[in-house]
Parts: structure tokens; sequence; C-alpha cells
């Protein structure tokens, strides 16, 4: 029995990492969506850039890993500002489904430019701190997993200092309630929707960057990730960062006991099926408000 | 229907007829493509008319092929029961996954038939003992025609009688097509378009909005498990890479490229992406480039897609210069 429960809690401790990725990405979608009301198909593609460019980064050009993670994020950062600049601003009045397009093309295009340069192949990179486990009371937590739950927790505290301290921060916010109004009292929404577009680039590459050593990478990886990034973000609610984080969290934690304890072979299928049930039970999300939801757009 | 859309299926109808004629060796390339032709439609029916997008048509092309050839191998039925059954089955599933999205305001059924499209491929990746993993399964008996009892008169077979199944494929699209007309020109169809120019005064004036784009969504269903049959019927062995999300990427493609605000721009879409590709297949590690830069590009550029955008370029042209001409004469005189 005590096996029993060792197994489990070495299966949540690996979940947990997994989980918080799930949680970056789709705070990715939700910051998107709070600003422009779409839902941004290209969000599983900035996780792969930034892996990608990370190992690319370290191994090709040498540089040393945290000089790796910032250039991957700052260049990643800069094409989704650019995906937005040249596809979505010069549009007079589209509709969603346009928006919508414009997304899955931008996704097909990062996703072959990623085949073209870096070919077929899986890239993988070692752990950032070492690969000697940390032992807590016979359950062995990886180094790295420590390193992606830290950065998640960055990433929320910075957002949650950025939305709710800085001018900047609250008219992004003022333009998710209503952007009609946002722009009557003088907030440049164009210039909310490049930085959302912008920031929510960085976190997903930031994302893609500290798991690489966990779950490797290769081109096609983008559209995995987001789909489990946009299971999290419907089972918490589009729009709610906070529970993001925890329906990410609970989303791979299923995840993890699935795999460990039914069939791995399933393992991927149980976040897009708990996605299909959470639409079909409660579209609003765990923690979402229907009433409110329904004010929106998408 | 108007006066135009009866000429263009009537020359339509002629281009069929006289294919096989014309096109000679390449004629086995375009079976598969009429079983595309078939899903565009559909899927230009659900983007064009009730303004909704579907990412996982492939996972309902995946049903009815597998569905029907799994039912006319190991239960031995015909394949003119198997293809309505699995129809049957597709309609069934989608209604389950299309419900629950398009009840909600928005487009979750560009996510839930995404995520219904991966679930399916790892069904078929997984579950070897019965789609037989990634090698595959051997296809359904071909479909035949012919007195019961006595030897069949038509065996709709690729390697045997590659004309009679170009024939069936496309007659089946041109049905399909047929009905997409119709439809359009119905009292659905107005409502459907109602939809797509405004929701909010549709559902005011009384149009059961969620109602009409389940209908549509389910239909296209059923065009993609149509197509599967067909395909699985035809040729021999299935396959995962034939269903998976590419195809589906590929008719998003297709239908923007043609054009969605006409069901024809779907069958022109078709017939230039799918020679494309075709034709340019040396360049296969290009293709994820070119289909996002071309989607990007028509949306932005042309959003009536390429049927309806050389419509207005020639009238456009016709017009400048008759007005060219008019204004010499006024000149001279």
């Amino acid at each position: 029995m005590p096996d029993m429960l060792e197994r489990v809690l070495q299966l949540l401790v690996s979940g947990l990492a997994v989980g918080s990725i799930y949680a970056m990405v789709a705070i990715g979608y939700n910051i998107i969506y709070n600003a422009t009301g779409i839902i941004n198909l290209a969000q599983g593609e900035f996780v792969m850039l930034g892996g990608m460019l990370t190992v690319w980064g370290a191994t090709r050009w040498g540089l040393p890993v945290p000089v790796a993670i910032l250039t991957a994020v700052c260049l990643v950062t800069l094409i989704g500002v650019t995906l937005e600049r040249l596809t979505i601003r010069p549009l007079r009045n589209p509709t969603v489904l346009t928006l919508l397009i414009l997304t899955i093309g931008g996704s097909f295009l990062l996703k072959g430019a990623a085949m073209l340069i870096w070919g077929k192949n899986v890239y993988y990179m070692p752990a950032f701190l070492g690969t000697e486990p940390i032992r807590f009371a016979r359950v062995a937590i990886e180094r790295q997993e420590v390193f992606v739950w830290v950065s998640l927790a960055v990433v929320t505290v910075a957002l949650t200092l950025f939305f709710n301290h800085t001018l900047t921060g609250k008219a992004m916010r003022a333009c998710s309630y209503n952007r009609v109004a946002a722009r009557l009292v003088g907030i440049n929404s164009r210039l909310m929707v490049m930085l959302a577009f912008g920031l929510s680039a960085g976190i997903g590459a930031l994302a893609g960057a500290v798991v690489v050593p966990i779950t490797n990478m290769e081109y096609s990886s983008g559209s995995m990730f987001g789909l489990k990034g946009f299971s999290a973000a419907v089972l918490g609610g589009l729009g709610n960062n906070t529970a993001a984080v925890v329906a990410g969290i609970a989303l791979a934690l299923i995840e993890s006991l699935v795999a460990g304890f039914v069939d791995s072979t399933y393992k991927d299928a149980v976040a897009l099926s708990v996605l299909l049930i959470v639409l079909f039970v409660r579209p609003s999300g765990l923690f979402g408000n229907a009433a409110l939801n329904r004010l929106k757009e998408f | 229907m108007g006066r135009s859309n009866l000429i263009g299926l009537c020359l339509f109808a002629l281009c069929i007829a006289l294919a096989p004629v014309a096109l000679g060796n390449t004629l086995y390339q375009f079976i598969p493509l009429g079983a595309l032709a078939l899903m565009a439609i559909g899927l230009s029916l659900l983007m064009g008319y009730a303004g909704q997008i579907s990412l996982g048509q492939s996972a309902f092309y995946a049903v009815g092929a597998y569905t029907s050839a799994l039912c006319s191998a190991k239960l031995g039925w015909s394949p003119w029961v198997t293809i309505p059954l699995s129809a049957v089955l597709a309609a069934g599933v989608a209604l389950l996954v299309g419900m629950p999205s398009l009840r909600l305001r928005g487009h979750y059924l560009a996510m839930a038939t995404l995520a219904f499209g991966e679930i399916v491929r790892i069904v078929l990746d997984g579950w070897i003992t019965l789609t037989g993993g990634s090698s595959g399964i051997r296809g359904g008996a071909p479909l035949t025609v012919g007195w019961p009892g006595s030897q069949p008169l038509v065996v709709f077979n690729t390697l045997t009688n590659e004309r009679a199944v170009f024939y069936l494929v496309w007659t089946v699209a041109f049905l399909g097509l047929v009905l997409a007309l119709n439809l359009i020109h119905s009292r659905v169809g107005r409502a459907l378009r109602a939809i797509h120019d405004g929701e909010e005064a549709a559902v005011v004036l009384g149009v059961p909005t969620a109602r009409y784009k389940i209908q549509i969504f389910v239909l296209s269903a059923v065009y993609a498990s149509l197509a599967g049959s067909l395909y699985a019927h035809s040729f021999s062995y299935l396959t995962p890479d034939e269903f998976g999300s590419a195809k589906s990427i590929l008719l998003v493609v297709m239908v923007v490229v043609g054009g969605m605000r006409t069901v024809w721009g779907a069958v022109v879409g078709t017939l230039l992406m799918g020679s494309l590709t075709e034709w340019l297949s040396w360049m296969e590690n290009y293709w994820l480039v070119v289909y996002g830069v071309v989607l990007l590009v028509i949306t932005m550029f042309v959003p009536q897609g390429i049927l309806l955008g050389a419509g207005d370029f020639s009238r456009w042209l016709y017009r400048k210069i008759v007005r060219k001409k008019q204004s010499g004469e006024i000149k001279v005189s």
C-alpha cells in the first residue's frame, strides 16, 4: 500500500510540471481572447518556436542557457507582434471567422517555416540545472520540474502585478471588459491588441523553452500543446487566468494518473475528451460565469 | 435555383462525362479528388452559410471509411448497407460533437472538431486489433451493380475498372452539389444566409440559429462520411495517413481558395489545389508554408475567393475597356 501511495505521488509530481506548461499556454490564449475576442490558433506554434529556438541557441550558437531562453522569448515575441501587424491589423471590420482563418494561416506558416529550418528531427537538450533528482520522502523530483514550476509562478506573479498595478495593464483589462468604451476614454485599443499578441507569444515561448528538457520538441509539437492549453483555458473558463492555472494543473494530473494506471496510448486523448465534456456540460468553465461570458463575442 | 446554376451544372456534368477521355492516364489521381470535392462542398456550406469552421472533417472521413470497410470485411455486409450505416453513425457523432459547441455563440466548434480529429487519430493508431494501427487494414469489398444471384454487371474497383470508380465518385459529388444548391435556395438556405449576415438580426426575426447551424454541421459530416466510404470501397487499403489532420487542413485551404460565398467555390478550390499538389509534389516540404501564405493572402486580399474574384476582376476589366471606348468615341464626335 505505501508503494501505491508513493506511485501516485510520483505521478502527481510529474503531472504538476506538465500542468504548469498547459497553464502557461492557456494564459496565452486568455490574453489574446481578452484583447480581441478570438482564439489564436497559432498559440501552440509559439510554444514550439520557443523550444526550438532555445535548443538552437544553446547548442548551435553556444549561448549560455539563460541567454538562449531570453533570446528565444524575445524573438518569438517579435514574431507574434509581426504576425498581428501584418495580418490582423490591416483588416477593416473583419468577422471573427476571418480572424480565425488568419490565425490558422499564421500557424501553418510558422509550422512550415520551422520544418524548413529544422527539418523533421526531434530536438532535445539536457536539463538546465543537472539531472540529479531531489529526493523528498522517497519521491524523486526532477530539477527541471522545479524550474518549470518556478517559471509558472514568476509568470503568474508578473502578470498579476502588470494587470493590477501598471497603467498599460489596466488599459488592457479595460479593453477586455469593453473595447468601445475603452477607446472612448482614450485607450489605444489597437496598440493593446498588438501588446496582447506580443505578451502571449512571449509566455508561450517561455513555456516551450522550459519544457524542452522534459518532452523534447519537433516542428509538429505545437498543435498538441495548443490543444491541451486550450482545453485548460476552457476548463477554467475562457479569459480567466487564475482559473487557467488551476485547470491546467488539474488536467495534467488527470492525464498523468490515466497514463500511469490505465493506458499510456490514450494519454493524449484524455485532455481532449475533457475539453469535449466541458463544452457539453458546463461551457462557461469550472470557474466561469455564463452570464458574464454572454457579454463577450467569441 | 437560378439559370446560371443550371448552366453551371450542365457544364459540370459534361466535364465529368468527358473527363476520362481528356485525362487519360492521370484519371487515377482524380478519384480521391472527387471524394475531397464532396467533403469540400459540405465544409463550404458550413463555412460560407453557417459561418462556422470545422478543423476535423477528416475525422468524419475516417468514421465513414473505417466503419464501412470493417462492417463489410468482418460482418460480410454489402457496401450498399454499410455506406448508409456509417453515414448515420457519422451524423450521430457530429451531433454529439457539434451540439454543445454550436449552442454556444462563437467559434468553439473549431477547437471541438480539432480535438475530435486528434482523438480519432489516436484511436486509429492505438486500437491495433480493430484498425490495424499505423499499418492500416484492407479496404472494404467493392461496390457492385447487377441482378441478385447472377454475376455483377459493374464492379467499382480501382484496379479493374478505374473509369467506373471515377464516374461513381464524381456522380456522388455532383449529386452532393445539386443538393447543396437546392438547400441554399430553400427556406433553410435563406435563414442560413441571414445568420451569416447578422446573427442577432436573424434571432430577432425568429430564426432558430443554433438548430440550423447544427443541421448544417451534421450534413457536412455526412458528406465527409460518404466520401470516406467511397474511398474505402474503391481502394484496396486504408492507413491512418489518409485520414490525418493534414487532410482537414487541406480542405479548409481548398474552400477558402475557391471562395466560401458559393458552393461552386468548393469544387473550383478542390480542383485547383488538388491539381497543384499533384503537379508540384516534388516540393512537398514547402507545402505547409505555401498553404499558410495562400490562406493569409486570399483571406486578406481576395476574401470572396478565386472564383468570384475572377468574376469581379473580369467585370472590372470589361467596364474599364468599355468606358475607354465610349470616352474615345465622345472625343471623336
